[in-house]
């Protein structure tokens, strides 16, 4: 019997049973599907991710204050109070920091904005001018904070696009028009060009102050949060790295770098990092699906023992009229296999229609590797295989003589 | 043609022997029709599973067309039974939801014949039986009769040494178990060797030649002068 045959003939035994083989089907249709569909929103997130961080700037350094390791206690990184205006005044100036390109001291905390019908939790950012050059603002309307509202500590805000939203409706223009910030009133001068970013990434619901006016006027505070800093060019990434670390050394009078009150950040670090947090989270959905798919599996090789049994007869039959070992178990193996082969197609087009649907409704870009397209077909596939040959084989072992006799 | 020398078969089940031929011998040439007879558990089945290559003696030597079969492996035997045996069973053994034509071409699906071929020779052989009309009725769509006509028409597809009918005719309407014998006759006058398994004395009797098995023995094994022709 040719291969075709042995094919068309699998396929009319299988559609004998619709419901049972639709049935054993499903099993391989739901664990290839979670398996693509995971995996492929998996790497969405991971991009996403990646080029937000990206998108900040790669020649970018955050510090933030906090020990490294003071003696056996690690302090979080944000929690302290270590860093000041006049640390970010020295790096922008000092002779020993010759990479530096431009300082941007930054105090951040979350508050209540209102307007007079509503109102939004969102982050308080206060800033100094450079804070546009170094992190790639621009804005739709207005002017941004410049050097006079810093010096006199004025009450002007500039609003991110989804603040606006929030306050005063899409596409509203506030320009001129003023916001309640801890029941101090501050006018709008301008908004900013929509950034994208989801969750903790958020880089459109964000308020802009001047740096004086938060710590002073709206938290009664004397530090910084964060001070970014933008290097030279991304080579000098490194040495920039040192020679900001030092001069803060210096300027905290530490000796050590262990007892460093203060943590450097590249973009590369932090990109490594969360690209780690969503590779570890998309292998671990991945193996959830792996294993609905191993159960799939199981669920064919049920299916076929089953099969095995009732064509018991047949396949007696079979034997007594000189089908040989190999035939039978290719029969039968073949029969997985189509079933697990069909469940693996069908699967992978539920996978993909399922990532899609998620991806646009999460605002994550769609993506579909080739890799797990293939994986997916090779693994249902293989699954037919290992999952059959134990049927096959049984079939192909039986005695022709109890076979036939086998009510 | 057939060289049954010394032939014995003993089932083992945990520490009970049981022997279900002992020490049987005898010769059957080309063109013969022989009934194996004897009561149930006289080891005639067992016989004949040994003659069909179904399974192997526990000693002795069975000899088919000149080869030695008693020592053979399992794909081996599957290859002596698909060439060389053409069994008619009892119980028919059609695939069920099969249409006739491809019932009768199966055993040459399995000796590699190239489809046009085994269609063309199974539609032969299915009009030989008197079924040409009946070529893509299912089983479930045909008299027992019929269905043994479509399992004798397979029987001959490779046209095999001996046809080895098992019963052929327990699951029969007597009616149509004369049409079948009548089949069988003029099957072994065209020169086909048929060793045919039977408890029944009325259809041994269509039987050139009687082999009476007892107890696993063979107690009897002469002519049958009286050998009733079907008249059709």
């Amino acid at each position: 019997m040719d291969f075709t045959e042995t094919i068309i003939e699998a396929i009319s035994t299988l559609t004998l049973n619709k419901l049972r083989t639709g049935l054993a089907t499903l099993g391989i249709v739901i664990g290839i599907g979670s398996v693509i569909a995971l995996v492929s929103l998996g790497q969405a997130a991971q991009k996403a991710v990646a080029s937000q961080i990206q998108s900040l700037g790669s020649n970018l350094l955050t510090v933030s204050p906090g020990a490294q390791s003071a003696g056996f206690v690690r302090g979080a990184a944000g929690g302290s109070t270590t860093l000041t205006f006049e640390d970010a005044k020295a790096l922008k100036d000092s002779p020993q920091v010759a990479t530096v390109k431009n300082v941007s001291p930054e105090f951040s905390r979350r508050t209540q904005v209102t307007t007079g019908r509503k109102n939004t939790n969102t982050q308080i950012l206060g800033i100094i001018p450079s804070y546009a050059e170094v992190r790639k603002i621009s804005l739709t309307a207005g002017v941004f904070i410049g050097d006079k509202d810093v010096q006199s500590m004025g009450k002007v805000a500039v609003l991110g696009p989804q603040v606006v939203n929030d306050l005063f409706g899409e596409g509203a223009n506030p320009v001129g028009q003023s916001v309640r910030i801890n029941s101090q009133s501050f006018r709008i001068i301008g908004v900013t060009v929509s950034k994208g970013g989801t969750g903790f990434l958020n880089q459109d619901d964000i308020v802009f102050v001047p740096l004086t006016t938060a710590q002073k006027l709206l938290f009664g505070a004397d530090y910084v949060t964060s001070i970014s800093v933008e290097a030279q060019n991304e080579n000098v990434m490194t040495q920039a790295q040192d020679e900001v670390g030092y001069l803060l050394l210096a300027r905290h009078k530490l000796r050590d770098p262990s007892q460093a009150d203060f943590t450097i950040f590249s973009q590369n670090d932090i990109l490594g990092a969360a690209s780690q947090v969503t590779g570890t989270f998309t292998a671990l959905l991945s193996g959830i699906a792996a294993i609905s798919l191993l159960v799939g599996g199981i669920g064919i090789m049920n299916i076929m023992l089953v099969t095995v049994t009732e064509r018991t007869r047949e396949i007696g039959l079979r034997k007594a009229l000189g089908a040989k070992k190999k035939v039978v178990i290719t029969q039968f193996l073949i029969e997985s296999i189509i079933l697990t082969f069909a469940g693996g197609v069908i699967g992978m087009a539920v996978g993909i229609a399922a990532s899609f649907i998620i991806a646009s409704f999460i605002n994550l870009p769609f993506t579909l590797s080739a890799q797990s397209v293939l994986l997916a077909i090779g693994v249902s596939g293989a699954i037919g295989v290992i999952f059959g040959w134990y049927p096959a084989r049984k079939a192909a072992n039986l005695q022709p003589i109890e076979a036939l006799r086998y009510e | 043609m057939i060289q049954v020398s010394h032939v014995s078969k003993i089932y083992k089940n945990d520490s009970v022997e049981t022997v279900a031929l002992a020490d049987v011998s005898f010769e059957i040439k080309k063109g013969e029709f022989v009934a194996i007879m004897g009561p149930s558990g006289s080891g005639k089945s067992t016989l004949m599973h040994i003659l069909g290559a179904l399974d192997t003696p526990t000693s002795g030597t069975y000899i088919l067309d000149g080869e030695n079969i008693s020592k053979l492996k399992d794909d081996e035997l599957a290859d002596i039974r698909n060439r060389k045996i053409g069994f008619v069973f009892q119980a028919f053994n059609l695939l069920p939801r099969t249409p006739a034509l491809k019932n009768v071409a199966l055993p040459m699906v399995y000796a590699g014949v190239p489809k046009e071929e085994r269609l063309t020779k199974a539609q032969k052989l299915l009009e030989m039986v008197g079924l040409g009309d009946r070529l893509n009725h299912t089983p479930s769509q045909l008299s027992g009769g019929q269905q043994q006509r479509v399992a004798i028409a397979r029987s001959l597809a490779m046209n095999p040494s001996i046809l080895l009918p098992d019963e052929p005719t327990g699951n029969i309407a007597t009616v149509q178990a004369e049409e079948i014998m009548a089949i069988f006759q003029k099957l072994n006058d065209e020169g086909h060797t048929i060793v045919m398994i039977t408890h029944e004395p009325n259809i041994a009797e269509h039987a050139k030649r009687v082999i009476h098995l007892r107890d696993g023995k063979i107690v009897n094994d002469g002519n049958n002068h009286k050998q009733r022709r079907v008249k059709r």
